[in-house]
């Protein structure tokens, strides 16, 4: 069974998951309210990629992560704790007491490459199906299969 | 309680279980290539279930998938075997649990709806749990497990696929988290199992139907609340004695609600999604009986809950019902599919027992000289119950339970005694909404993550 994630606050990065290779996510433009940032740092490599939803490029993606990364990974940490992270992208950091900051300069000490595969578009879309989960109606009927996911109260 | 009739073995138990973990053995390399010589996996299910009406199909079946050429519908035979070996365990321990709680069983039929039409969305669901049995364990990869997401999120929406979705959403996470499957050293065989098995059965068309078979009219006095969750869903399920009006006998039944929820809705937060519907939630959190009128039950017990059927009724503290009301009461059938050992979870009421924390922090109820592992982490962070205070307890409402080999107690709510005083604690007395001051707390951290998304969602969702 996953631990469930630790409660954060969702302002600044509404969405953080593990997937796809990824650590993928989506980041709230601190300017515009219509705005957000898709961010993602691949496992293993670190690519690093960083666009608007409407597919513009990140100004500030250039060379290296992006305040929007930072934050991402700050958030990712929040969430999933720090062991999680580190385990899922493969990065040199003690798996302990790493924090955000100290987990994404491990990684840019490698010198990571921007990605170039183009996920944004399915991250997005990802993000999407997440905030329809807040959309689906309760039901009353019984849904025995919930019997084989039991509580916990570990943490992630 | 006899407690002392839990233990000891269970006649069969052993031989249904070993032919279980043959098969999911078979499923660490999967079922796409001939199974290697000298391997038992699906032919050990068949063996299991010769003599019965599965027999032949599953014979079939296991001869296909030895010659990895099984297709969709041997997959179904396969967890079809599979889930009727674990149905055998699940009756021989529960009557046991009977026999210890002194517990009557009702003796219905369980009705099946027949003749339901194919949806394209089970025959999607099944293609994909077909792909996991081929591809196996050790080959899961993010592209396979990916697979469920489309069906899934195109089920959601449709109560009556939330059965389904629900499993598989959960159960494709747990997959997601474990990618890729080459890098695990070990793999968690029996649930996973479970999970895949469980899935494919309710692909076939009406299986996740559970009937309504009649109406309750009477008094409704809860007992506690269980609560289950995965990553994005919850469930609240209230266990209660029902007194019918006619004057029948009591019978225990359940009323649950259910909801898919965002990963990051956690903790107290997943109680403001459930609460506006169903009002027995904050009557169970208060300690308050309801009167039903015309409410739908199923043929497993299960209230199919509408507030337009309840009103509230008098103060009917939890203890007094387990006291007084719970050993009359008589205990409702499972639905064939239904019977598995995951599924029992039998309200009892124990006092009179020690405790004891062992040096890893497990806790265990001496009750009638039988040890009774308590699953204090089934105890959910999101209520006012905690192992110390079930450690401290002289007297508890919970549920029976089996797990890996042995019976458990899950405490739904204990008494203890501070300053001669007893007071009752419950793990779901934030249902209703709580004073408390980290529930509180943990509320309004859920309710500003659901404006979050909501305020993201109006935004983006339907551009
Ligand atoms: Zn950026």
């Amino acid at each position: 069974m996953v631990p469930p994630a630790r409660p954060r606050k969702l302002a600044k990065v509404p969405f953080v998951e593990l997937a796809d290779g990824r650590l993928q996510g989506v980041v709230s433009s601190g300017s515009d309210i219509g705005r957000v940032y898709v961010s993602s740092v691949a496992t293993g490599t670190f690519a690093f990629a960083c666009s608007t939803n409407n597919n513009r490029p990140c100004g500030g993606a250039h060379g290296s992560f992006c305040n929007h990364i930072g934050a991402l990974i700050n958030e990712a940490v929040l969430q999933y704790g720090a062991p999680r992270v580190v385990r899922y992208l493969k990065a040199d950091a003690p798996e302990g007491d790493t924090d955000g900051a100290g987990l994404a300069s491990a990684m840019r000490s490698t010198r990571p490459q921007a990605d170039t595969t183009k996920a944004a578009a399915s991250v997005f879309s990802r993000f999407l199906r997440h905030l329809a989960y807040l959309e689906h109606a309760p039901v009353t009927a019984p849904l025995p299969e919930m019997q084989f996911f039991p509580p916990t109260r570990a943490v992630a | 309680m006899r407690a002392d009739l839990l233990a000891g073995p269970v006649e069969g138990l052993d031989e249904a279980l070993e032919a279980v973990d043959a098969f999911d053995q078979a499923l660490v390399a999967g079922l796409l290539r001939p199974q290697p010589a000298g391997t038992a996996g699906p032919t050990r299910l068949a063996d299991a279930v010769l003599g019965t009406p599965l027999a032949a199909g599953v014979a079939e079946a296991a001869a296909k998938a030895a010659a990895g050429a099984a297709g969709e519908d041997h997959f179904v035979a396969l967890a079809a075997a599979r889930t009727a070996l674990h149905g055998s365990v699940h009756d021989a321990l529960l009557t046991r649990v009977d026999e210890a709680a002194g517990r009557q069983r009702g003796a219905d039929v369980v009705p099946v709806a027949a003749g339901q039409p194919t949806a394209n969305l089970l025959t999607a669901a099944r293609a994909w749990l077909s792909d996991l049995a081929r591809c196996g364990w050790q080959g899961l990869d993010h592209e396979v497990v990916s697979g469920a997401a489309e069906v899934v999120s195109a089920m959601l929406p449709d109560p009556s696929l939330r059965r389904l979705a629900t499993l598989l959403d959960g159960f494709a996470a747990e997959l997601a988290a474990s990618c890729p499957g080459a890098s695990l050293e070990r793999f968690p065989l029996r649930r996973w199992g479970d999970l895949w098995s469980r899935g494919m059965l309710l692909t076939v068309p009406g299986a996740a139907v559970a009937p309504v078979t009649g109406t309750a009219d009477g008094r409704l006095l809860p007992l506690g609340i269980d609560v289950t969750e995965h990553a994005t869903a919850a469930q609240a399920q209230v266990h209660a004695v029902f007194e019918p009006a006619d004057g029948s006998a009591p019978r225990l039944v359940r009323a649950s609600v259910s909801v898919p929820k965002p990963d990051t809705v956690v903790g107290a937060g997943i109680w403001q999604l459930m609460r506006p519907h169903m009002s027995l939630l904050a009557a169970a959190g208060e300690g308050c009986s309801m009167d039903l009128t015309g409410m739908p039950v199923t043929a497993e017990g299960d209230l199919v809950w509408s507030d337009e059927h309840a009103r509230p009724g008098e103060p009917a503290e939890a203890f007094a019902t387990a006291r007084v009301a719970l050993p009359t009461a008589t205990a409702p059938v499972t639905a064939p599919l239904d019977r598995h050992p995951a599924r029992i979870a039998v309200p009892v009421f124990l006092e009179g027992y020690t405790t004891r924390t062992d040096d890893e922090g497990r806790l265990t109820f001496t009750v009638a000289g039988l040890d009774l592992v308590v699953d204090t982490d089934r105890i959910p962070a999101a209520g006012p119950l905690t192992p110390e205070a079930v450690a401290k307890s002289g007297a508890c409402i919970g549920l029976i339970r089996w797990d890996a080999g042995s019976f458990g107690v899950q405490p739904l709510a204990v008494e203890t005694t501070v300053r001669k005083k007893v007071t009752a604690v419950h793990a779901g007395a934030w249902a209703g909404g709580t004073t408390d001051k980290a529930g509180a707390r943990a509320e309004k951290a859920a309710t500003d993550a659901a404006k979050v998304l909501s305020e993201r969602a109006g935004r983006l969702l339907r551009k």
